[in-house]
C-alpha cells in the first residue's frame, strides 16, 4: 500500500512537470514563428486565438487527425520507435532541471552528468529516423546530423568542465548557489558564447540545420514521416531546444536566482527568474534564425573541431591555473 | 527492498536479455541497437548500487559516443551484400580464429571465477577505507589524482598513442582535391584578382596557365 502511495504521488508530480512543458513547448513554437516573421517584416501566426497564441494547437490538431504513413521498404519498428525515443529523450530530461531550491523532481548528484548524457542521447531519435525510412534523403540527413552532435557535444562537455572546476559539485543546485554573487555569464563571457553556438549546433537550429536543409535534403530525415510521428519529432525537437536554454541558464546566467539581491527584484518567485531566463535565450535562438544564412558542412565541421575545442580547452587551463593561483578552488565537500 | 529487488531483476534480466540478442539477432543494425540497450541497462545497474558517477558516465561515452559511431560505420555495410556473403555464401574461415579468441576468453573467465574463493584476501590487503559522508565523484577523483596518478597518465598516453595510430592507419594524402584556406581569401585584393586584358580580335585569352 505504502508503494502505491508513493508511486500516485511520484505520478502526479511528473504530470505536473510534463503537462506545463508541453504547454510551454506549444507557445514556444509560436513564438518562434511570431520572432521570426516579425525580423522579416512578416505578422507571423495571428489568427487562431489572441495574437495567434493557438496557431500550435491548431497544428498539433491537424497532426492528430492525418494518417500516419509507413513507407513499404521501411524498417517497421525502428520507424516507429524513433520519434517515441525523440520525444520521450526530450522530457525525460527535465527531471532534474531545478526551478527553484525545492522545486525540483529529483535532486540528484550527478544532476549535469545526466543533463548530458541525456541530451547525448538525443541523436539516436534522429539516426534511427533516418535509417529506419530506407530511402536516400533521410539517411543523408541522419548521417549529417550524427557527426554534428557528436562533434559538438565535445565542446560542450568541455565547456561544462569549466563550469565544474569553479562550482566543484555536479548537482544543479550547488551550480546555482555558487553563482549568488557573480553570474559566470561574466568571468565565462567567452564560454557562454561558445556553449550557445554549440547549443545551436546540437538541437539542429539554423544556422547548423543541415541535417534537414530544405534546399539539399527534402526535410532529412523527418522526410518520411506523418502525422503524429512527424508531430512527435517536432515536439521533441522544441522540447529540446528549451532543454539546452534551461542548461544555459542554469551553467551561466545564474538559473532561479534573481539578478541582484535587492528589494524589487527578489520578491519575484524564483520560478519566475528560471523562466524569464529560458525566454530570453530562447528569444536568442530565434533571431539568430532569422538573422543567420546557413553554414556548408565543412564550415561546420571546421568550427567544431578546429576552433571550438581548442578554445575551450585552453580555457579550461586558463580558469584552472586562475583559481590555482588564486587559491580560490572550491574546497567544500558536497 | 520489494522495489529495489524488483528494479534490480528487470534490469538484470534486460541486460541478459540484449546480450544474449547482440549475439544472435541476424541482422548487424539490431545488434548494435540491442548492444545500447544493453549498455543502458548496465548503466542503471550502476545507478541502482550508488555508483551514479560510473553509470552517468557509462552512459556518456559508450551509448552517447562510442554506439554512435559504431551506428555509423554499421549502416554504412550494405545489408544484403553481407547476407550472402557470411550467411548463406560461401563457408566461414574465421571460424578456427574465433574459437581460438573465445577458447581465451573462457579460461580466462575461469582464472577470474575461481580467484572469487581469495577475493577476502585481496580486499584485505588494500588498505580501502570507504567515506559514506561524500559523493562517489568526490571519492573516485580523491584517489584517481592522487594514489593512481601514474596509471592514469598512462593510461591518456596509451588512447593517445591509439587516436594518433588510427589516424595514420586510415590518412591518405589525396591529390587534385580542392580545398579553401580562409586566409588565401581573404587576403586576396583587386590587383592581384582582376586584371585588364587587351584581347586581340578573333584570339581570344588563354586563362589558368
Amino acid at each position: 500500500m505504502d508503494y502505491l502511495i508513493i508511486l500516485f504521488n511520484e505520478i502526479y508530480k511528473i504530470l505536473f512537470l510534463v503537462i506545463p512543458i508541453l504547454v510551454s513547448v506549444a507557445m514556444i513554437v509560436w513564438l518562434d514563428r511570431r520572432v521570426w516573421g516579425l525580423v522579416q517584416k512578416r505578422k507571423g501566426p495571428n489568427v487562431v486565438g489572441p495574437f495567434g497564441l493557438f496557431q500550435t494547437l491548431a497544428d498539433a490538431l491537424k497532426y492528430i487527425f492525418k494518417e500516419i504513413i509507413i513507407p513499404a521498404s521501411a524498417n517497421k519498428p525502428i520507424f516507429i520507435l524513433a520519434p517515441i525515443i525523440t520525444m520521450t529523450l526530450a522530457l525525460v530530461a527535465w527531471a532534474v532541471i531545478p526551478l527553484s531550491e525545492t522545486l525540483v523532481l529529483s535532486d540528484i548528484n550527478v544532476g549535469i552528468l545526466y543533463l548530458f548524457a541525456v541530451s547525448s542521447l538525443g541523436v539516436y531519435g534522429i539516426i534511427m529516423g533516418g535509417w529506419a525510412s530506407n530511402s536516400k534523403y533521410p539517411f543523408l540527413g541522419a548521417i549529417r546530423s550524427a557527426a554534428q552532435m557528436v562533434s559538438y557535444e565535445v565542446s560542450i562537455g568541455i565547456i561544462i568542465i569549466n563550469v565544474l572546476l569553479c562550482v566543484g559539485s555536479l548537482n544543479l543546485n550547488d551550480i546555482v548557489l555558487a553563482q549568488k554573487n557573480l553570474w559566470y555569464v561574466v568571468p565565462l563571457f567567452p564560454m557562454f558564447v561558445v556553449f550557445f553556438i554549440s547549443a545551436l549546433a546540437e538541437t539542429n537550429r539554423p544556422p547548423f540545420d543541415l541535417p534537414e536543409a530544405e534546399a539539399e535534403l527534402v526535410a532529412g530525415y523527418q522526410t518520411e514521416y506523418s502525422g503524429m510521428m512527424y508531430a512527435m519529432f517536432w515536439l521533441g525537437e522544441y522540447a529540446n531546444i528549451l532543454l539546452m536554454c534551461a542548461m544555459g541558464s542554469i551553467l551561466f546566467l545564474g538559473g532561479w536566482l534573481p539578478p541582484l539581491d535587492i528589494y524589487p527584484l527578489n520578491i519575484i518567485p524564483a520560478p519566475f527568474w528560471m523562466i524569464f531566463k529560458i525566454l530570453f535565450l530562447f528569444f536568442l535562438f530565434a533571431i539568430i534564425k532569422a538573422i543567420v544564412p546557413r553554414y556548408r558542412y565543412d564550415q561546420l565541421m571546421r568550427l567544431g573541431w578546429k576552433i571550438f575545442l581548442p578554445f575551450s580547452l585552453i580555457y579550461v587551463v586558463l580558469t584552472a591555473s586562475f583559481l590555482l593561483y588564486f587559491d580560490k578552488l572550491p574546497k567544500g565537500s558536497f | 527492498m520489494l522495489a529495489h529487488a524488483i528494479f534490480f531483476y528487470f534490469f538484470s534480466i534486460l541486460a541478459i536479455f540484449s546480450a544474449l540478442m547482440v549475439i544472435t539477432s541476424r541482422s548487424t543494425v539490431n545488434s548494435v541497437f540491442f548492444l545500447i540497450l544493453d549498455f543502458i541497462s548496465v548503466g542503471c545497474l550502476f545507478i541502482m548500487v550508488g555508483a551514479e558517477f560510473l553509470g552517468m558516465i557509462l552512459l556518456i561515452v559508450y551509448v552517447g559516443a562510442v554506439a554512435v559511431l559504431f551506428l555509423f560505420v554499421v549502416m554504412m555495410l550494405n545489408v544484403a551484400q553481407q547476407k550472402q556473403s557470411w550467411f548463406i555464401g560461401k563457408k566461414s574461415t574465421h571460424i578456427p580464429s574465433g574459437l581460438l579468441v573465445s577458447l581465451l576468453i573462457f579460461l580466462e573467465l575461469l582464472v577470474v571465477i575461481g580467484g572469487w574463493k581469495y577475493k577476502e584476501n585481496v580486499m584485505s590487503s588494500s588498505n580501502l577505507v570507504i567515506d559514506q559522508s561524500i559523493t562517489n565523484t568526490h571519492a573516485i577523483g580523491s584517489v584517481m589524482y592522487t594514489d593512481y596518478i601514474l596509471y592514469f597518465q598512462l593510461s591518456g598516453i596509451i588512447l593517445l598513442l591509439s587516436m594518433v595510430g588510427a589516424i595514420i592507419l586510415t590518412y591518405r594524402k589525396r591529390e587534385n582535391v580542392k580545398t579553401q584556406s580562409y586566409i588565401k581569401q581573404i587576403s586576396r585584393d583587386k590587383s592581384s584578382a582582376v586584371a585588364l586584358v587587351e584581347v586581340e580580335f578573333n584570339k581570344g585569352v588563354k586563362i589558368d596557365d
